[in-house]
Order: structure tokens, then sequence, then C-alpha cells
């Protein structure tokens, strides 16, 4: 933030002939720069912009009409909400299953993944390095790989060459899959970032624990994990907009029924059938985008953090 | 929530409060179980104080990882090398490459990898052009934050919310109805009066969805091309300026060279997003129409279409595709982490 706001007035003398040209360009240019970033926002948030106001329009302006017509014909209503929420197959339930989805999914890795990253970083033992990084390589795989493998271990257990290794979690058609998987496939991610940041931490405070005696449990629970908040808290707003956002997940280990889908995977149903529909379209659409756009406002800060530090999500 | 004031029937409510009430449970069954283990493991002392914890910490993840990511990626392999139409099928047998050959002849599969190749190349390069003229328009700019927030808000947009709010830019009416999408309503007042059904129409369909897949990734390219140019050191682009270097001429020699490591890094990562992309062409018009990609395809194939062995193919295809896009930037950012 140190260099957005220098002032030009390096050179104190009146400027005369090519010097004052080139001082004028450059002051022109920085204008028609944030203009141009300007225009750039605008064009981006449009789209968004129209969906929104589309979603407060009456149902039969939004159905037969373009949103922009909303400032010359006013129409408000809530009926298309009304509608999403309370009707039949509508969105209330896929919403709290996006939420009860979602929170699972987003806590329970980030207790797996920072003991692991605790463990990886000072309980030093043969191999822990070597461990660290297949961990971290496991990015390469990507999901759409682990799909029929897991929906087969949910349904007859583990086995190879048909022999029964593990027996199924007894999960299968429940929203604990869903949990389950996501946890899975976060571990490489969430183990990176959340190790790199317990690394970090000060040395002489382990030394200090250690030396009164303190066993490694403790020193995870009382010093590490509070400490770590900040690495834990870009993770969870990375995880908690993957999961909320996640389709493929949802729709492979999701079923079919509205009773047990999240909001994508409902909503790209209801696209097909709400397709001819636009007036539901648009409260429907808003609804699937609102909570995610609530948190990564408000948690802007940390989920850049996160990114900056440097994540190639799988 | 938006849905508390709306008279909502018992058995939704009730429904709802069930599924919250499951939610707690495991939560704080989770939570309890951890909190046990530490307990009794906590009593532990002497010699083998350290193996226990190294168990307790690094053995759920390790179980994790092992039943979700390695197993089932050589279950993949291997099924990409047999004839399984179905979950579960008996009296399958290994039939070589054949998967593979088939994924490279038939002209159906063809057309979608050279498909996914087109969003490969085209996807990452206009996202990061955009996302770098916007970092670098906002570099020195007062309120930046607001144009900034506004480009990396569609960051946080599911890819089935983006396909729905672009429904209502590519939406097709007849030419004389008034017009509900915005694209075609802007066409038609610059003079163009019969505009195409957007998404029906090939191949521009195609990169109209691309159109959403930049829309998306752009912001994230432009967050960490930001910061990469907020990194250079003031002393360096001082001297350049008083060596006259100034615009488009500090930009190409000074300030591209600068950040070319983190150019290479967001390409690829928006590149491997880009390879996966499924919900978008899944959401509009699931892949009809002339506009499947490779993503796409291998789900339909495992789980709509019933041939398991190929879409596992279609998967490998795509893991052998990201392997050296992942390997290059971890090289990349171990390499970062070390000069640091």
């Amino acid at each position: 933030m140190t260099t957005t706001t220098r002032p030009p007035v390096k050179v104190q003398q009146p400027l005369t002939g090519k010097a004052a040209v080139t001082a004028v360009r450059k002051a022109f240019s920085g204008s028609l720069a944030s203009a141009a970033a300007v225009l750039i926002g605008v064009i981006w948030t449009i789209p968004t912009f129209g969906l929104f106001v589309n979603s407060f329009r009456s149902r039969e302006a939004a159905a037969t009409t373009g949103w922009w017509e909303f400032f010359v014909h006013p129409s408000f209503s809530l009926s298309g909400y009304n509608e999403v929420l309370t009707g039949q197959g509508g969105l209330a339930i896929p919403l709290v299953n996006s939420l009860a989805i979602t929170i699972p999914a987003t806590i329970i890795p980030i207790f797996v993944a920072s003991m692991a990253g605790y463990a990886l970083a000072w309980m030093r033992f043969k191999g822990s390095d070597a461990i660290f990084f297949g961990i971290f390589a496991l990015q390469v795989v990507p999901l759409q790989m682990a799909l029929v493998p897991l929906q087969q271990y949910y349904v007859h257990g583990l086995q190879i060459f048909g022999i029964t290794v593990l027996p199924s979690p007894g999960i299968n058609g429940t929203i604990a899959q869903i949990w389950l998987t996501h946890t899975m496939f976060s571990m490489p991610l969430a183990i990176f970032l959340i190790h790199n940041f317990i690394a970090q931490l000060p040395s002489s405070l382990m030394e200090a624990a250690r030396v009164d005696g303190a066993p490694h449990l403790r020193i995870f629970r009382s010093i590490v994990l509070p400490l770590s908040m900040p690495a834990i808290a870009s993770f969870g707003i990375f995880q908690f907009l993957w999961v909320w956002n996640d389709l493929l997940v949802a729709k492979t280990f999701g079923g079919t029924s509205p009773d047990m889908q999240p909001v994508t995977a409902r909503m790209q149903s209801l696209v097909g059938s709400y397709g001819a529909h636009l007036d539901l379209l648009a409260p429907a659409g808003f609804l699937t985008i609102v909570i995610p756009l609530i948190v990564f406002l408000s948690l802007q800060r940390y989920f850049v953090r996160g990114l900056l530090a440097g994540s190639v999500k799988g | 929530m938006a849905t508390a004031y709306l008279p909502m029937d018992s058995s939704t409510a009730g429904q709802a409060a069930t599924t919250l009430l499951g939610v707690i449970e495991a939560v704080g069954g989770f939570i309890a179980i951890l909190a046990i283990v530490f307990f009794v493991a906590g009593r532990a002392t002497g010699r083998l104080q350290k193996p226990i914890a190294v168990v307790i910490c690094l053995g759920p993840a390790l179980f994790l990882v092992t039943l979700g990511l390695i197993i089932p990626a050589i279950t993949t392999i291997n099924n990409s090398l047999m004839n399984q139409q179905f979950l579960g099928q008996l009296n399958t047998k290994y039939i070589g490459f054949k998967n593979y050959a088939y994924a490279f002849t038939d002209p159906y599969t063809q057309q979608t990898i050279v498909r996914t190749v087109l969003w490969l190349l085209i996807v990452p390069t206009l996202a990061v052009f955009v996302g770098l003229l916007m970092a670098l328009l906002v570099d020195r700019m007062k309120y930046a934050s607001i144009p900034k927030t506004m480009v990396f808000l569609p960051t946080a947009i599911s890819f089935v919310g983006a396909s729905v709010i672009w429904a209502y830019v590519y939406n097709y009416v007849t030419p004389s109805q008034p017009q509900t999408g915005l694209l075609s309503e802007v066409v038609m007042k610059l003079g163009w009066s019969n505009p195409p059904n957007w998404l029906i129409t090939v191949p521009l369909n195609t990169f109209l969805e691309m159109v959403i897949m930049i829309w998306i990734q752009a912001g994230f390219a432009m967050v960490i091309l930001g910061a990469a140019l907020k990194g250079i050191p003031d002393e360096i682009i001082e001297s350049a300026r008083l060596d006259g270097a100034s615009g488009v001429r500090l930009f190409r020699t000074v300030q591209i060279p600068m950040i070319r490591t983190t150019l290479v890094v967001v390409m690829t990562t928006v590149m491997i997003t880009t390879l996966k992309v499924f919900d978008i062409v899944f959401t509009i018009n699931n892949g009809n129409f002339n506009t499947d990609v490779l993503a796409r395809q291998m789900y339909a194939d495992m789980f709509v279409t019933s041939q398991v062995s190929r879409g596992s193919a279609l998967a490998v295809i795509l893991f052998l595709a990201v392997t050296p896009l992942v390997y290059y930037n971890i090289r990349q950012l171990r390499r970062e982490r070390e000069i640091r």
C-alpha cells in the first residue's frame, strides 16, 4: 500500500516545453487509468447486478422484459422468492443442506490438518519430510479420478483382489459421505497451508514448553492451535467457499432427491425446469450465491492471504 | 436468514431442524472423540509419549489421503485398462489401452479433446490479460479497493450461480418481442437486427461459455499479480523512471520481467482449473450443441451412460495433463521460498 499515494512532486520548478507536455500526459493517463479500472469493474458487476435487480421485480415483468426495464417501469415484488423458498422442490431445504454439508466439511479438515501439520513441523522423525512432500504432491490427483472408486468404497467397502480389507462405513446415502469426501480431498492443500504457518512459529516457544515438560499433545492444544488461527481462518474460508460452491462431489454423492441436495445441485436441476421461468431463475440464483458472497466480502482479507500463500487447489 | 419471515410449513422446518441437529451432533461428536483421545493419550509418559503423539496427530490425515486419493487413483488407472461397463460388474477383463485408443479415435471424443484444448489456450490467456491489466490500472489508484472488489467478487460465486447469472446475458427472445437477454439487447441497439440464439449457435456458444470462466478467474489473476507488482522494490521502479522509462516501456522492460514467475504460476493455476471445468458446461446445456469438454464427458461416461472404463481413461488423461502443470507450480513455489 505504500506505493499507492506517491505525489508526483519531484520537480518543483515550473515546467516548460516537452517536460510540461509529458507531465500533463502523465497526469491524464493516471485518471484515464482510474477511469478504465472503474469501467472494467462496472462491466464485471453488471451481470450479477442484473440478476439482483431481476430477483426483486414482479414475476410477470421479470418473465417478459429485460432487467434494465426496471429503471423505466419499476415494479417490486418478493413473490419470486416466496415461490422459490416455499414451493414444492424449492430451495429452502437445499439451503439447509448446504449449511449442513459445508460446516462439518470445513471444521473437520481444520482439526485433522492442523494436527498433521504440527506433527510434520515439530515432531521430527525419520521420513517426516518425505511424508509432507508426498501429501503435498497428491494435489496432482484430480478429484475426478477418485469418484468411482470412492463410491464403490462407500457401497461395498474397500476390496483388494476380492478380499474386503475395510468394511463399508455404512454412510451410503447420507450427507456424511459428502463430509468425508470433502475432508479427504481437502487434505493436501489444508496440510500444506497450515503446516507452513505452524513451521514458522518461534522455536524458542516450543523449546520453553518442552523444557517445562509439556507433552506434545498439550503443546498442540494450548500453544499451536490458538497461535495458528490466521492460517486456519485462511484455509477455513477457502474450504467454506469451495464446499459451498462445489457441484461435482454433491452431484456424485448427494443423490437426486431434493431432500439431500445442496443448493448448487438443486439449482443445476432447476435451470432445466425453471429454464422457461426467467422470473424464478433470478431469485433462485441469488439465493444460491448470497451466502458465499457475504462470507467472501466480510473475510476477503483472510481469503487473499490464503491465495497468496500459494494455493493450487486440486 | 431470508427464510425467517416466510410462512414455512412445519414439515420443512422440522426437516431443517433435524438436519442441522445432525450436524451439531456430528461436529460435537468429532470434537468430543478428539478430546477423549487427547486426554487418554496425554497420560502416556516417557519413551512412548512421542510415538503415540505422532500416530494420533498424523494417523487420521494419512488414513484419509490413502483411502481418498492414493487407492482411488490406482483403482481408476486399473479401471481404465478394463472393459467395465457399470459399477460392480462381474466378468471384467483387461483390454490393454483400448479405452485410450478409443478416446483418441472416436470422432465425438476427439472433438471434446480439441474443445478442451481451446478452453485451455483461450481462458487462461484472457483471464491473465484482464487480471494483469486491472492490477496495473489500480496500482497507483486511490480507492483501488472498490474496482478491485468488483472484479474479484465473481471468485466467490459458484460456477452454477455464474451460469444462472449469465443466462440473463445470453437469453434469446425472438427479435420482434421485448428482449430479456442483455447481449441481444445491446447488439440490437447497435444495429444488429437479428441476433442468433447465442447458446445453441455453434461454435459461438463455446466461446460464450468461456467468457463466463474468464469472468470468474480474472479476479484471482488480478489479486496475485497485483501483489507481485507491489512486491517489486521501489528503488528498481524509481531508477528505471530516472532512466526515462515510463508507461508501456516501464511495464515491458521492468515490471513484466520482474513478475514473470508469478505470471506463469497464475497461468498454470488457471489452466488447471479450466482443465477440470465441468459445472459451467454441465449447467448451461449439458454438453449439447457441440460444447462438451473432457471433464463433463468423463462425468457422463462414469455416471450417466455407464461406461466406467472409458470414463476412467478420460480421468487418467486429465490427470496426465494436470501433472506437469502442478509439478511446474510446485517447483516454482519452492524456488521462490528458497530465495526468500
